[in-house]
């Protein structure tokens, strides 16, 4: 039933893509593939993304294993910063006299 | 990729995208060479050519009919590569007889074409693409690999540059035959059938003619390379559990200008266009 190529219809799993441009930098999330294991996910990824030598290496993760942040709660989640600015160093004056600050 | 891709992004692209296809480059490493090729060695150079245009046309008809978007990126991909060593090797070959590689990419009968047999087959369906890539692109890998060390410095670098593109070729295949040959009774059903239509041609791809005699250390003797190529596929046949299919040999002739009843049909859509409208860019 679930076995690979049993259904017309089956879709490979889908692959997160995450390409690093240059050494010292990190490996930033380009798009998404589709690939039927993380050997041609890497290669998928290679063909479709890293084609104008965008890389120097190449991560892929199984979509389902990222979690994720709910789009429904971004309030509860993200706004509770906003007018917070004592978070941000930069709210602080500095004091009089002192160095490497 | 780099080469193909840099090769057609080095043409001028308007506001809108659009890429003139007469401005793009060859690599400057074979235009500030600007040898000239004598005529044994332009044959040579026109067997490679022929072999990596052939079957880059072929792997190009499946722009949009792969069966999976990123399968047809990587088929695709392939494709430019081999169109790529085929400008190349045809400029160098062209450079004989004061011949463009459009000249003669477009301009050649069938009967001066000295493509291989295995490279005009019909594409069919995925298994017998992925044979055919499992046999050319090992073929092309020993055969580049070896003409680095060819006494013709052209030569020598263009197989430097093929070498590595062809290499990941031949992985992509690799992967391919092991899960193809592995994977549901039904897709080693195809692997199985495509193999053993494929064989038949391969023996061509290690036939020597006349011509390498005469290009001692230049040209690599196609019989030198069957060992190493059965040397490379057989621990890849052992893993996927197959094995190399026996039954009849085909009879070849691609190098002496004799083809099957295929390549004229992928010559007439590779020169119809410039046939028609001799000059024209876009």
């Amino acid at each position: 039933m679930t076995a690979p190529g049993n259904s017309a219809t089956e879709i490979w799993p889908l692959w997160e893509v995450f390409v690093r441009s240059s050494r010292g930098l990190s490996h930033v999330h380009v798009g998404s593939l589709h690939a039927p294991d993380e050997t041609l996910a890497v290669r998928n990824a290679r063909d479709l993304y890293t084609r104008r030598g965008e890389g120097v290496s190449v991560w892929v993760v199984p979509a389902d294993a990222i979690t994720t942040s709910d789009p429904d709660a971004k309030g509860a989640f993200f706004e509770s910063p906003s007018g917070k600015n004592y978070r941000h160093a930069s709210y602080y004056s500095k004091s009089e006299g002192v160095k490497h600050l | 990729m780099s080469a193909t891709d840099q090769t057609f992004s080095a043409g001028e692209a308007d506001a809108h995208g659009h890429a003139s296809v007469d401005v793009t480059t060859l690599d400057a490493e074979l235009i500030e060479r600007a040898d000239v090729a004598t005529s044994d060695v332009a044959e040579y150079a026109t067997w490679l050519g022929d072999d990596s245009l052939v079957l880059g046309q072929r792997l190009g008809e499946l722009v949009s009919r792969a069966p999976e978007l990123e399968e047809d990126v990587a088929l695709g991909n392939i494709a430019l590569d081999l169109i790529g060593h085929a400008r190349s090797l045809l400029h160098y070959a062209g450079s004989a007889t004061g011949q463009s590689e459009d000249d003669l990419a477009y301009w050649r009968g069938e009967p001066e074409f000295r493509s291989l047999h295995l490279m005009e087959q019909p594409n069919g369906d995925f298994a017998h693409i992925i044979a055919r890539q499992f046999v050319t692109a090992h073929y092309l890998f020993e055969l580049y690999s070896r003409l680095r060390a060819s006494a013709d410095e052209t030569l020598a670098a263009i197989a430097s540059k093929a070498v590595k593109e062809v290499d990941y070729h031949r992985d992509h295949s690799v992967q391919w035959v092991l899960r193809l040959s592995l994977g549901t009774d039904e897709s080693r059903r195809r692997m199985l059938a495509a193999l053993s239509d494929v064989w038949p041609y391969v023996d061509e791809l290690f036939r020597d003619e006349p011509i390498i005699d005469r290009l001692e250390g230049v040209a690599v003797r196609p019989s030198t390379l069957r060992a190493a190529f059965d040397a490379a596929i057989a621990p890849v046949l052992v893993e996927a559990e197959l094995e190399v299919p026996q039954g009849f040999t085909a009879s070849g002739g691609g190098r002496r200008g004799v083809h099957s009843e295929h390549l004229a049909f992928l010559l007439a859509e590779l020169q119809v266009l410039t046939r028609a409208h001799p000059g024209a860019t876009w």
